[in-house]
């Protein structure tokens, strides 16, 4: 199999961690070989983070190049505006679609461009966009955001139900659980 | 058992098969999970030091002594262990001894993008360079192998992209190290008349392991055409394979210093067209040419900031790669910021609005040279800050000091502030120290350091007493403020550097993301009081902005600090009651 690239991107402390330790799992787990490259330090200060997850026959590079990458996973609208020429041209993006200020736009340095939802969908890309925050709370906490997302990035996998809850099981704490496996359900069947 | 490893646990796991007992570290990034991940093992010492010539000190006392040993830093903190290491190399070792530096090309979070592998070559020591988890793992093991086998410390260097990638590694077992000290003067004291007959068996020892980096299978070929021949190292490596699949034969150096000599020949006469490819500086490049072969590198690849698959297609011609689309809008950048109550905040506001002129140092804190705030006006390795103010209030005088401060956090006081600050009491300049205590060694990611009072593992330790440090070393003017006090910070700075001799102001407050640090809940704005000043903007925290000409609080990052309370001439910040 031809190797297949994810990116997941979102601001520094918004939980991409999680999400990519659970796919990075769940891929080993259905015999792919797999890479996943993070940044920690400095940006992960509110800063823009990129997490590459790349699995395949064979893997070599852990990082995923401009126009390359099958899906974006992303917790912020302006993090999938950013990161956008990473995405292959038939590739799927699956964003929540809240906005949180950078600190020029918080300053008045610059403004947070307007409509990105709809700026994407015009130039023919494929976008999820959905209110995960929200989604989250119903499922009983808005730490969920990770896994409404991977709930929905699921939904483009073939890859069985009892393999994706394995892999929610092994990687989060049992009180958890519930909510996460909620906010699995909410993003997969998201329409 | 087969799993998925970042790079670094994969390193500490190897220290730990190899039965390794003790770790002395100083955190820096990309290097800070091995000994974090260490500590987890029970069967090995681990421990902050606090900088990195003290951790390979004590390393090399730990293999003096007869166990497997050893430090981890980034690739600046190798610069502050040189010393050692240099010598360290004529001494040799007794167990083994094994040292990281982790390189950070294309610098996510670092002041410079030096090539480590210089000192390798300065100080006459083997380096090995592992491209993924699983090379961690066995290169770790490998390297005290060469390590007793040679008589020499092993330096592994890590990059950015090993360090912090995952991959699938193979574990297995711990095998357990020993052997007994024995006193000998001739290998272990480093005077002249001893050094003298060790320099000649460090160069014996060099031409060994060139024999050794002919033969090692870390040096391995995978011959597949002879179209076009590759020497490449690390995360290289894999841009390499990533781009070229079949279409090129790989000389992949695991062992970087010495380099072999024999094999590049071969490998060179067996191909119609040879390149290196290497990040940063021509290492490799260099070597290759020094042996008269044609080679090319530099006039193709850049030598600044990381390689990625891309940049190698395209500079070596493969193909053209698709670069995706974009948005006409301007995406407005997303730096990293000071976290909401963050207490260096409530200090550089209060510098800020002096006029100050602010020489700082390495941390968190270095955020207070980013906008709004824009205070900072030096940072260039850690302690410097006081050695620059020392130096520069020396030679503008009363102007100056009237208005000029160091800021430096806690545990870069302890790393290597200390020293500076004994320069100026010894040398008496009147220069005002601000040491922001926020408890914790925080850009790092939350280590402890020998002023919190708490060791690796989180339990009581030693706890330096930082006002009576001052004191004891002169300085008679020490005061303590919270920083989340605006007023108690302005006094405090005008005070101090009005004062006609040395002074520490030390900041102190929690770093607030600890996970033992209270919050009071938090505020909001009252529609109705604000006028829309933005004098609470003036701070830059992420949880304030402005809607519809009234501010508004990010409920979810707010954590009730009130800094941005102190500044509101109407009163408009309230809790709900
Ligand atoms: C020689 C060297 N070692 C390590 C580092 C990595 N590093 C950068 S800042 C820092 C310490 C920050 O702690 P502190 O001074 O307490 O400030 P804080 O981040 O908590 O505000 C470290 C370890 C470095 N830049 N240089």
């Amino acid at each position: 199999m031809e190797t297949k690239n994810i990116i997941i991107v979102g601001v520094g402390g918004q939980g991409s961690l999680l999400a990519s330790k659970i796919l990075g799992h769940l891929l080993l787990n259905e015999g792919f070989d797999v890479k996943v490259s993070e940044v920690h330090g400095m940006s992960q200060r509110g800063g823009s983070v990129i997490t590459y997850v790349r699995f395949g026959d064979k893997v070599y590079s852990p990082v995923v190049d401009k126009g390359q990458a099958d899906f974006i996973v992303s917790f912020e609208i302006l993090e999938t505006a950013r990161w956008l020429s990473y995405l292959k041209a038939d590739g799927q993006i699956v964003t929540n679609t809240q906005q949180i200020d950078p600190m020029p736009v918080i300053t008045g340095a610059a403004t947070y461009p307007e409509n990105l939802v709809e700026k994407i969908r015009a130039q023919g890309i494929k976008i999820d966009a959905m209110d995960c925050l929200t989604l989250a709370r119903q499922a009983g906490s808005q730490k969920a955001v990770n896994i409404v997302l991977l709930g929905r990035l699921s939904h483009y996998f073939d890859i069985s139900e009892t393999a994706w809850q394995n892999s929610l099981r092994a990687n989060v704490p049992p009180k958890f659980l519930d909510i996460n496996q909620r906010a699995f359900e909410l993003g997969k069947k998201f329409v | 058992m087969k799993e998925l490893m970042l790079g670094n646990k994969a390193l500490a796991r190897g220290l730990w098969e190899a039965g390794v007992a003790f770790v002395s570290s100083y955190p820096g990034t990309p290097s800070t999970e091995i000994t974090e991940e260490a500590v987890k093992f029970n069967e090995i010492y681990c421990e902050w030091a606090p900088n990195e010539k003290v951790a390979m000190e004590s390393a090399f006392g730990a293999s003096l002594a007869g166990k497997r040993a050893f430090c981890g830093q980034k690739h600046v903190g190798l610069n502050v262990a040189a010393d050692p290491l240099f010598t360290l190399s004529y001494t040799g070792i007794n167990a083994g001894l094994v040292i990281v530096v982790a390189d950070d090309a294309g610098m996510h979070s670092s002041q410079n993008e030096q090539d480590s592998r210089h000192y390798a070559i300065a100080a006459k020591v083997p380096m090995l360079e592992p491209a993924d988890s699983a090379e961690a793992l066995n290169f770790a093991k490998l390297a005290y192998e060469i390590s007793e086998q040679f008589d020499t410390p092993v330096i592994i260097k890590m990059c950015t992209r090993v360090a912090h990638s995952q991959s699938v590694v193979e574990t297995s077992e711990r095998v357990e190290h020993s052997k007994t000290y024995e006193k000998n003067i001739a290998k272990y004291v480093m005077m002249p008349g001893n050094a003298k007959k060790r320099h000649p068996i460090v160069e014996e020892r060099t031409k060994k392991l060139i024999e050794y980096a002919e033969t090692t299978p870390i040096n391995r070929v995978e011959f597949l055409t002879d179209e076009l021949g590759i020497i490449t190292s690390s995360t290289s490596y894999q841009y390499v394979k990533e781009v070229f699949g079949e279409g090129a034969s790989v000389l992949k150096l695991g062992m970087i210093n010495p380099l072999p000599v024999e094999l590049i020949k071969n490998f060179a006469s067996r191909v119609k067209k040879l390149v290196v490819v290497e990040e940063l500086d021509p290492i490799i490049e260099n070597h290759v040419k020094s042996l008269g072969l044609a080679v090319e590198g530099s006039e193709l690849l850049p030598r600044i900031d990381e390689f990625s698959q891309n940049l190698v297609a395209e500079r070596l011609g493969v193909r053209g790669q698709g670069s995706g689309v974009s948005l006409e809008d301007a995406i407005p950048p997303r730096p990293p910021v000071m976290c909401a109550g963050c207490p260096h905040r409530g200090l550089f506001y209060s510098l800020k609005k002096r006029k100050c002129t602010v020489l700082g140092d390495i941390g968190c804190y270095t955020l207070g040279a980013v906008p709004p705030l824009s205070t900072i006006e030096l940072t260039l390795c850690m302690g410097a800050s006081i050695g620059a103010t020392h130096g520069f209030n020396k030679m503008l005088g009363k102007d100056s000091e009237s208005k000029t401060v160091a800021v430096i956090g806690d545990s870069t006081f302890m790393h290597s502030g200390m020293t500076g600050l004994a320069n100026v009491a010894y040398n008496q300049s009147n220069s005002t120290v601000i040491i922001l205590d926020n408890s914790i060694t925080g850009m790092t990611g939350h280590q402890q350091n020998p002023s919190t009072g708490l060791n690796i593992k989180g339990d009581p330790a030693g706890k330096i007493d930082l006002e009576a440090l001052c004191r004891a070393m002169g300085i008679k003017r020490v005061r303590v403020v919270d920083p989340y006090n605006l007023k108690e910070c302005d006094v405090a700075i005008k005070e101090e550097l009005a004062a006609q001799e040395p002074s520490v102001i030390i900041s102190r407050r929690p770093c607030a993301l600890l996970k033992t640090v209270k919050h009071k809940p938090p505020l909001y704005v009252d529609k109705n009081k604000c006028i829309g000043c933005k004098s609470c903007m003036k701070i830059g925290c992420p949880a304030i902005s402005m809607k519809d000409g009234k501010a508004v609080v990010d409920q979810t990052q707010c954590v009730g600090c009130e800094v941005c309370s102190q500044l509101c001439p109407k009163k408009a910040f309230a809790r709900e009651a």
